[in-house]
């Protein structure tokens, strides 16, 4: 018996994957996070490269080419392939540098809040538990207000702009990350590698940073991916609200509030700006379920 | 004519490795009022076998046989509608986890009551009488009380009881154990087993009763059939079959009971039951038996008489246990 | 049951004061002088200034005036609006109706559409109704409603004229408001067609409002349901002879629920904030319109009460939802 097991350890050793194959294997098992990935690849290339291949500069305006719908519908030219504004501005132009912004603020949000929200987390985990119950009441305060709202008023207080828009964001959707990380922690504190890591002598911050945090990543990447799409709804939702990015910025959700009095006469104003937020969230999404498929242990397989 | 016939069954599971055998051309005859005993180790396909017969197998499992019979009809033939019409009332089955099987949002009372509200069609007084009356059957104290209980509430043996109720509820005539005290004290084991055999005493029902346990088959069965990696070895009356196994595996299984051991140490059957992939191309037992020889390695064997207690051998054993022990 | 019920009350309390304290500094964090920021363009002269000054009280230390603050909230005093110069909490109630009836009929929109579709996807996993509902599922939790809902304007309202883009209900009608339910003041009112022009003003928002819940539920109950079917007593269920109706519909979606609802109660956070968007697209008459109008209005008394009782009503409303969870897991009901 002992022979058998030593032999298929010794036999299992090289075939075993490393972690990141491993789980590129289960990820790549699910089509719709294939294509999510892709998807989102195509949107990162577009927010890096939107000056190259912007046609136009998404502010000029071609005053004798205003509302000019998209080349295959009647009246439509090449010049503008997804037709003009109200003011004559390139939609495609506008909606590729659009990509820009969302990336900005996806990427921005994400870190600012996981910074934060995992620092936080970490701290409440391993603090006193007098310390652990305050913070966590500050988050249940600030998770009693819905979050659209609270930050439409942080954006009121400080002014309405996208660098505001992004910080009143990141506020809000920070709590979930001290939730998570703190749960993670409060489970794998008591584990016996972390009791081993104490009893050799490690100190408190790298228990924190070192022993107990890596493991505690995996839902918190998936969160990432979570509220990267909900930072972007959010900016959009904001500027359509008209307190996120202010005009002329190309941003997809001021797009849409500048064309809110079209959109019985211009349908492609108004479509094109909301659908590149849907496909770009919803390939983050499909992504995310990805992630947390392969990455989630407990759901794995079931 | 007898109350179960199920001739080579076999049940293939499609797993992503590719197809896996987990009952391979298994044969079951029940009388009336009979009690068989299947046994066998963990991954025999003992309750697949029963799970497959009442349709109980997820959509990956595949399920063929020559003959599959109940009282004379075909379930194969049967439409799902009308062998959930058997199931549950002509055929009863208990489980092993008892804790787990019951359904911890309902109370006991409503799932009994369930069962008769879709076989029999009572009214409300009557499912109530009924239920009491169950309970009371299966040594329940104060049953009216324990109707409104929820499964949580119950020990394991007193939930046990509580599904052995929920079978016996339609009078069915074969009642299927699967494993019914494995989760169980040893004091419970005892007393739930007892329970089974009075009360398939009382009604005459057929019982089928699987289990790894040889102990358990000694107190209950009178046949008993040995299943071994998804195949039969063995059938016989169950004092034949402690008196003189003719499959070696059985044989290993009797030596392996603490009663019966001559050494210090328990002797035990090395190795495991084989799985996917490391199916033997001969006797499926050859790598684990003691009498294993070429032959037994390269050839599948064949089904020997009754009078070899069908044993699945090449070299049937033949002498009694005590003799050769 | 009742232990659990206090402690729960118990972690409630100093949130409550929390939502308080946020909404309190609320005004005070705004930059400048509160009273120059809240006037805006509109100025005003030195006895008025002093007169503010003294109504909100801000002469006094901080503590009197957080205390006079929590002392009115207790009391219902939320100071008044700006704009209209009547009391918040007057204005609050007076609009929540138009909100609670559109948030009710967009979750009864979302749980009837989106159990039904979780349970087919989770009974059929895999093959065809699974992939087509949760892809479906999929897009309307990416979905940004402010832009479906021009999207429906457009189909609906603009090529198909089938329903109308704005208010509750046509201006030909006119009743006085006795529950604040459109639907119920229409039916009340006995005037012919009114049921229907509410009807009518508001199947656009419940879609708009609905899509995300639905969404949420359908992807939940999904999972829920497919753990709940490989567990033993569906095994049992069956083998007892039930019908598939029966077994996932009672013994599998009993439980499956259990996490269901829990999710669906603490969505009232995200219905509030797709009211917010939903209402101002459709000039719905409710309190999310209101606290949009008020932040551009600068009315800031508004948006300080408006934000505390919107808070606090998501708070009851989480409360419930543990309590009742409590109710329909017997685990914890009876212990």
């Amino acid at each position: 018996m002992d022979h058998a097991s030593t032999d298929e350890i010794k036999s299992q050793a090289p075939a075993r994957p490393g972690r990141l194959s491993e789980f590129w294997y289960y990820f790549r098992e699910n089509r719709g996070a294939v294509i999510g990935l892709w998807i989102f690849a195509a949107f990162v290339i577009v927010a890096a490269g939107a000056n190259l291949l912007a046609p136009y500069d998404p502010t000029e305006q071609f005053r004798e080419f205003t509302l000019v719908p998209p080349f295959w519908a009647d009246g439509g030219n090449f010049a503008f392939p997804l037709g003009t504004d109200p003011l004559g501005r390139d939609m495609l132009s506008r909606l590729l540098h659009g990509a820009r912004y969302s990336f900005f603020v996806g990427i921005v949000v994400v870190s600012v809040a996981a910074f934060g929200g995992i620092l936080i987390g970490l701290l409440a985990g391993f603090a006193p538990k007098w310390v652990d119950t305050i913070i966590m009441r500050i988050m249940d305060i600030i998770l009693a207000f819905p979050s659209l709202l609270l930050a439409l008023v942080l954006v009121a207080i400080l002014g309405p702009s996208l660098t505001n828009a992004m910080i009143a964001i990141a506020i809000v959707l920070q709590p979930h990350y001290v939730r998570l990380t703190r749960a993670s922690v409060m489970s794998e504190r008591g584990k016996d590698y972390v009791t081993s890591a104490r009893v050799v002598g490690a100190g408190l911050p790298r228990l924190m940073f070192i022993t107990v945090l890596p493991n505690c990543l995996a839902p918190i990447i998936v969160q990432a991916a979570l509220s990267f799409s909900t930072a972007i709804l959010d900016a959009a939702a904001l500027g359509f609200l008209g307190m996120g990015a202010q005009p002329p910025t190309p941003e997809w959700g001021t797009m849409l509030a500048d064309a809110r009095e079209f959109i019985l006469r211009a349908w492609w104003v108004v479509t094109f700006p909301g659908l590149a937020i849907l496909v770009t969230v919803l390939a983050i999404n499909l992504m995310g379920d990805g992630l947390r498929d392969a990455l989630d242990p407990k759901l794995k397989r079931s | 004519m007898p109350l179960l016939e199920i001739r080579n069954l076999t049940v293939e599971f499609a797993t992503a490795s590719g197809p896996f055998r987990a009952v391979d051309g298994a044969d079951i005859v029940v009388e009336s009022g009979d009690i068989l005993a299947i046994v066998g180790e963990s991954g025999s396909g003992k309750s697949v076998m029963m799970m497959a017969m009442m349709g109980l197998l997820p959509w990956t499992a595949t399920v063929t046989s020559d003959v599959m019979r109940f009282d004379g009809q075909d379930l194969a033939d049967l439409s799902t509608r009308e062998r959930r019409r058997l199931m549950g009332k002509d055929i009863a089955m208990i489980f092993q986890e008892p804790m787990s099987s019951l359904n911890p949002c309902f109370n006991v009372g409503y799932q009994i009551k369930e069962a008769l509200r879709q076989h029999l069609g009572l009214d409300r007084k009557e499912r109530h009488n009924r239920a009491i009356e169950l309970l009371e059957q299966v040594g329940i104290p104060s049953p009216e009380k324990r109707l409104n209980v929820f499964p949580h509430q119950l020990s394991g043996g007193m939930n046990q009881r509580v599904m052995i109720a929920m079978a016996i509820a339609c009078s069915p005539r074969l009642l299927i154990a699967d494993e019914p005290t494995t989760a169980l004290d040893v004091t419970i084991q005892a007393q739930v087993l007892d329970l089974l055999t009075g009360l398939q005493r009382d009604t005459g029902m057929a019982m089928i009763l699987i289990t790894h346990d040889m102990g358990v088959v000694a107190e209950t069965a009178e046949r008993v059939s040995v299943q071994y990696a998804g195949q039969k070895v063995e059938e016989q009356p169950v004092t034949d079959l402690f008196a003189t196994p003719h499959h070696p595996y059985t044989f290993a299984l009797l030596a392996a009971l603490p009663e019966r051991a001559t050494e210090k140490h328990l002797p035990t059957i090395k190795g495991v039951v084989p799985g996917q992939f490391d199916r033997p191309s001969g006797c499926l037992f050859s790598p684990r038996c003691t009498f294993a020889d070429e032959t037994c390695k390269s050839t599948p064997p064949a089904v020997q008489p009754a009078s070899l207690g069908y044993a699945r051998c090449h070299y049937p054993i033949s002498a009694k246990t005590e003799e050769t022990a | 049951m009742l232990k659990y019920f206090l402690a729960r009350l118990l972690t409630f309390l100093p949130t409550f004061v929390g939502v308080t304290l946020i909404s309190f500094s609320f005004i005070r964090l705004l930059p400048g002088d509160p009273i120059i920021v809240m006037a805006g363009e509109r100025g005003m002269s030195e006895e008025r200034y002093n007169a503010l000054m003294q109504e909100f009280g801000f002469d006094q230390p901080i503590l009197v005036q957080y205390w006079d603050y929590l002392l009115g909230v207790v009391q219902g005093d939320l100071g008044q609006s700006f704009v209209t110069k009547r009391p918040v909490w007057d204005e609050f109630f007076a609009l929540f109706p138009a909100t609670l009836e559109l948030s009710i009929c967009a979750m009864i929109f979302a749980v009837m559409l989106g159990l039904p579709a979780g349970v087919i996807a989770a009974v059929n996993r895999g093959k065809l109704p699974d992939r087509l509902f949760m892809s479906i599922a999929l897009v309307g939790y990416s979905m940004p409603i402010f832009w479906w809902a021009l999207l429906l304007i457009i189909v609906f309202s603009g090529n198909l004229g089938m329903t109308p883009v704005s208010g509750r209900i046509d201006l030909l009608y006119y009743f006085d408001s006795t529950t604040g339910f459109m639907l119920i003041d229409s039916l009340l009112s006995g005037q012919e067609g009114a049921f229907r022009s509410a009807v009518r003003h508001l199947i656009l928002p419940v879609i708009v409002l609905g899509t995300i819940p639905l969404a949420v539920i359908a992807r939940q109950t999904r999972s829920a349901m497919l753990e709940v079917l490989s567990e033993d007593y569906i095994r049992t269920a069956r083998a007892k002879g039930l019908t598939p109706a029966r077994v996932n519909g009672i013994h599998a979606l009993r439980n499956a629920l259990i996490p269901v609802i829990t999710v669906i109660g603490l969505m009232v956070g995200t219905l509030l904030a797709g009211a917010i968007l939903t209402e101002t697209i459709f000039s719905w008459p409710g309190i999310g319109k209101w606290m949009v109008d008020s932040i551009f209005r600068r009315d800031y008394p508004v948006v300080q009460g408006g934000l505390m009782l919107i808070a606090v009503m998501v708070m009851i409303v989480n409360l419930t939802v543990d309590v009742l969870y409590g109710f329909i897991n017997p685990k914890i009901r009876k212990r």
